[in-house]
């Protein structure tokens, strides 16, 4: 099976579980507090690293190069709270831009 | 049900757009059309859909992917048990109505809250479900009709979306500590990590937020 199918269906059946967990299988019951807060902490430290290794990683080296300027664009377009699609486009837009000139 | 499926009506376009980039970002990890779109329509969850296409295009293994993945989507684990009170009936209704919890959807049938409105979530989820999966189709057969992903800078557009996703995440100061210190671990483990991994190690900022309690 190649990468890209493997990754849907483990990715699809492990979310199916995660979201009926509550649902099916416990009802009433609680996590307690700080297992909770934990859980919910996990989605920013992702993200954030996300970030950190689409900007800046190229295989096992950090790098400065266009893609730099694709984050600063977004940024910009968040901070004006443009929608999400303008933000994507104008990261897009931006990386290509720099690669054309450089 | 209905009152649901308003309120989530000015949520419509995000979601499309947010499929639609998911749908051409697939591109840049070797994905097809029907993979992407049968993703989309299992899974559900925007942010852990970019981010296995972020790792698999990055050369991380599938493993690292998938658990990449998982981890995004673990908050859904407490907030399905924040409203299982809600969910009654046969266990196959409970599970097909258990999969339209998104976090749009939670929020706004008041999850967290005790005025929580399993009718709303159903409503909403609905909706943006058909948005999500739409939108991927779209962005999908776009993403199939671009030669080279990166003379479009389709690489530098999934910085500026994680960050759009993360902004969404950062309410409170425990999560924005959370995200620093996730930052700073996939900057200082991507020398000496093969891909995929320093996302993974990313998770351990979280015992930043579990010391301060």
């Amino acid at each position: 099976m190649s990468a890209p199918w493997a990754a849907v269906i483990a990715v699809g059946a492990g979310t199916v579980v995660l979201k009926a967990v509550g649902p099916v299988g416990v009802s009433g019951r609680r996590l307690p507090a700080r297992v909770n807060d934990l859980l919910t902490m996990v989605a920013p430290a992702i993200l954030a690293a996300l970030v950190v290794s689409e900007a800046f990683a190229s295989g096992r080296s950090l790098v400065l190069d266009a893609r730099v300027a694709g984050l600063a664009a977004g940024v910009i377009a968040i901070l004006v709270r443009a929608p999400l699609w303008v933000v994507v486009i104008v990261g897009a837009a931006a990386t290509a831009l720099v690669r054309l000139l450089s | 049900m209905r009152r649901g499926a308003r309120l989530a009506a000015p949520l419509i376009p995000a979601a499309a757009a947010l499929g639609a980039s998911f749908g051409v970002l697939a591109r840049t990890a070797h994905f097809d059309a029907t993979a992407a779109v049968l993703m989309s329509a299992t899974t559900f969850a925007g942010s852990a859909q970019v981010a296995a296409v972020s790792v698999l295009g990055a050369g991380g293994g599938v493993v690292a992917a998938v658990t990449a993945a998982l981890l995004l989507n673990a908050r859904y684990a407490p907030i399905g048990i924040s409203v299982a009170h809600a969910f009654r009936g046969h266990i196959a209704r409970r599970f097909a109505e258990s999969q339209l919890v998104v976090d749009e959807s939670w929020a706004l049938a008041g999850g967290g809250t005790p005025r929580f409105d399993r009718p709303v979530l159903l409503g909403v989820g609905t909706t943006l479900w058909f948005a999500w999966v739409g939108g991927t189709a779209v962005g999908a057969l776009l993403g199939q009709a671009i030669g080279d992903p990166s003379a479009f800078g389709l690489d530098g557009a999934f910085a500026a979306l994680f960050t759009a996703l993360l902004a969404t995440q950062l309410r409170e100061r425990r999560a924005v500590a959370a995200a620093c210190g996730g930052a700073a671990i996939a900057a200082l483990l991507t020398p000496f990590a093969p891909p995929g991994v320093p996302i993974i190690a990313a998770t351990a900022a979280v015992l930043v937020g579990w010391r301060r309690l």
